[in-house]
């Protein structure tokens, strides 16, 4: 009854109100500005909140070409043109930065980008959904913890003087090995925590993948007596391709956005050799010495070579695999 | 039907799950560790002697956390910005992806294109710092919750959903002569259930978790949240100012690391346990997230 007469009424308006049909020119933008005010009532906060604090910041960049002082603002302070960018390129400070940057995203990409493929590839080849659900549930949970905790984590598991791991080497008759304060276990140390932390929750989008193969082309190449890895090979793979090619272009294009988070909270000063990245080291010149304009310079610069990069692996995806982006 | 498994396959359903029982076992060994020794008696964790069960059980040094003010002023201030942030980003989220969902609006597309722009271009560090510092809220409560107050990606992912309600529905209701603002309440709102829940649990664990806007944000001992708490106390070195003021209190009785494990446990405490009974919303969000990619 509800319905019908919901039905009804739906069919009746259809002529005033159709809104998905109205031809253009009806009214004019003045007319249907003023006739659904309160749409565009309702968008004001969204647009004061992305001018403020999106493109006020975004426009904020110039300072990178400036020598920003706070007494003159953004506007009046004085034009430097490059000189921020090639104190850059001229301090060997800078080519450190930019190593330890580009090695950790790399040990990312080698490492922390295909361990939830392979997670998600074996998770689906589990016949016992209990068992599944169970390995998913526990998997899931670490990238609920926040990086201050599992920091404490690592802490109390590798700490030279009681974490249990140096305990077990101990006790096995080695000797206790100092990885959170050794620059050559630095980076090995970061990119493993944030597997830990992250590889069980990235297996969602590889799984949705996996779920959205067509059964049939299971059935068909069981026909054709294709065993499992054969299958694997021939179709569990090929039909997650493209969501893997997406993902790693988009990887691709933030390969100097390593987590600042993430490395920040592993730093200590025995470490800044080997761990220091572009932003960590932006954050401590910018925020804690107050050097604003080199500071932005630096974000400027992150921002130029992850568009490159974006841009550019997209257009080899493009012809060699058909996948895009855009 | 049945298809014989050969012996290789069978080897690979062995090793497959124990390879996954193995991994599992990771995930939960150090919380376990982490658990056990804030259980267990200080003796027992000097001497190493805590793995995954607590040994010579105690409650001792839970009651010296519990009765430390700054943990519980922190506590608070966290809870304080989860609720108060949460609530503005569900109503400026909820209320701003409304008309964008309306395919008819003039002008959806460049304000859609505003909106996407902004995820491409990501603001800049300093500027957005600068920005804040104008408006004279470095050092309050506001720098947490203004400066995140709406996600572009969240809101993109409420759109969508939106956009999956029948148009009927709306035409009747303005038919009835209910204006857009009643609609999103009375409509909107109660037929987006699973999309409510997901939008609210993303932000919230955002900010119960995030520890760079306020160590960009705050700088004063009186604001600080859990996580610069925690940070403080076991990552920046000053951890034995704390601790020692603490342990001062107990007269040095306690061990730095038992209190700094119990910490942990009080502030993992709150994701741990909801998490289990919330994790299909989680999942539902990202698979969500995943298909707009």
């Amino acid at each position: 009854m509800n319905n019908k007469t919901l039905e009804a009424a739906s069919v009746q308006v259809k002529k005033p109100f159709s809104n998905r049909k109205r031809k253009t020119g009806e009214l004019s933008f003045f007319q249907f500005v003023k006739k659904n005010n309160a749409l565009y009532i309702m968008l004001i906060p969204v647009f004061i909140y992305f001018i403020t604090f999106k493109y006020v910041p975004l426009l904020g960049s110039v300072i990178a070409f400036k020598d920003y002082n706070i007494f003159d603002g953004f506007l009046k302070s004085k034009w430097v043109g490059f000189q921020w960018f090639k104190l850059m390129y001229t301090n060997p400070e800078y080519a450190r930065l930019i190593k330890n940057t580009l090695l950790i995203s790399l040990y990312q990409i080698v490492f922390s980008f295909p361990a939830p493929i392979i997670l998600a590839c074996l998770l689906n080849e589990v016949r016992n959904m209990g068992f599944k659900r169970w390995v998913q549930t526990v998997l899931y949970l670490p990238h609920f913890l926040s990086w201050t905790l599992v920091y404490g984590l690592a802490y109390m598991m590798l700490s030279v003087q009681s974490g249990l791991v140096n305990g077990m080497i101990e006790g096995l008759g080695g000797h206790a090995f100092d990885f959170l304060q050794s620059p050559s276990a630095f980076r090995s140390v970061v990119v493993s925590a944030g597997i830990w932390k992250e590889m069980g929750w990235s297996t969602i989008i590889f799984l949705a993948a996996l779920s959205g193969i067509n059964p049939s082309l299971y059935e068909a190449a069981k026909i054709d007596g294709a065993g499992r890895w054969k299958q694997f090979q021939n179709v569990t793979f090929p039909g997650i391709l493209p969501a893997i090619t997406i993902l790693l272009l988009l990887k691709i294009g933030n390969v100097m956005d390593v987590g600042f988070e993430q490395v920040y909270i592993f730093l200590s000063p025995i470490t800044y050799e080997v761990g220091e990245i572009l932003d960590t080291y932006a954050y401590r010149l910018g925020i804690m010495n107050g050097q604003f304009s080199m500071t932005t310079a630096i974000g400027l610069f992150k921002s130029v070579i992850g568009f490159v990069l974006l841009v550019g692996a997209n257009k080899i995806s493009k012809s060699t695999t058909g996948e895009s982006l855009y | 039907m049945k298809i014989k498994q050969s012996m290789g396959e069978k080897t690979f359903d062995v090793f497959n799950i124990l390879l996954l029982v193995i991994m599992s076992l990771v995930a939960v060994l150090p919380l376990l560790h982490v658990v056990a020794g804030a259980f267990s008696s200080n003796n027992a964790i000097i001497q190493s002697r805590v793995s995954f069960w607590p040994v010579e059980p105690t409650l001792q040094q839970f009651k010296y956390v519990a009765a430390n003010d700054a943990f519980w002023k922190a506590g608070w201030m966290t809870v304080k910005v989860v609720v108060i942030a949460t609530a503005i980003n569900m109503l400026l989220t909820v209320v701003g992806s409304y008309p964008l969902s309306k395919l008819y609006l003039r002008g959806r597309k460049a304000i859609m294109l505003f909106i996407i722009f902004t995820l491409v271009f990501q603001a800049p560090l300093i500027p957005t710092y600068l920005v804040v510092k104008e408006l004279h809220m470095i050092n309050t409560i506001w720098a947490l919750i203004v400066p995140g107050a709406i996600s572009a990606f969240n809101m993109i992912l409420c759109i969508t959903f939106f956009r999956s309600l029948p148009e009927e529905l709306f035409d009747a209701a303005k038919v009835d002569g209910m204006s857009d603002y009643r609609i999103v309440w009375q409509i909107v709102v109660p037929l987006s259930k699973p999309i409510m829940v997901t939008l609210l649990l993303f932000y919230a664990v955002g900010h119960w978790n995030s520890y760079f806007a306020p160590l960009l944000y705050i700088n004063d001992r009186y604001l600080q949240t859990l996580q610069m708490y925690i940070y403080f106390l076991i990552a920046a070195g000053s951890s034995n100012d704390i601790a020692a003021a603490v342990a001062g209190d107990t007269g040095g009785k306690l061990l730095p690391k038992a209190l700094e494990m119990a910490t942990i446990v009080l502030a993992t405490a709150p994701i741990v346990v909801i998490y289990p009974f919330l994790q299909k919303h989680f999942v539902k969000g990202a698979t969500l997230g995943s298909v707009k990619e």
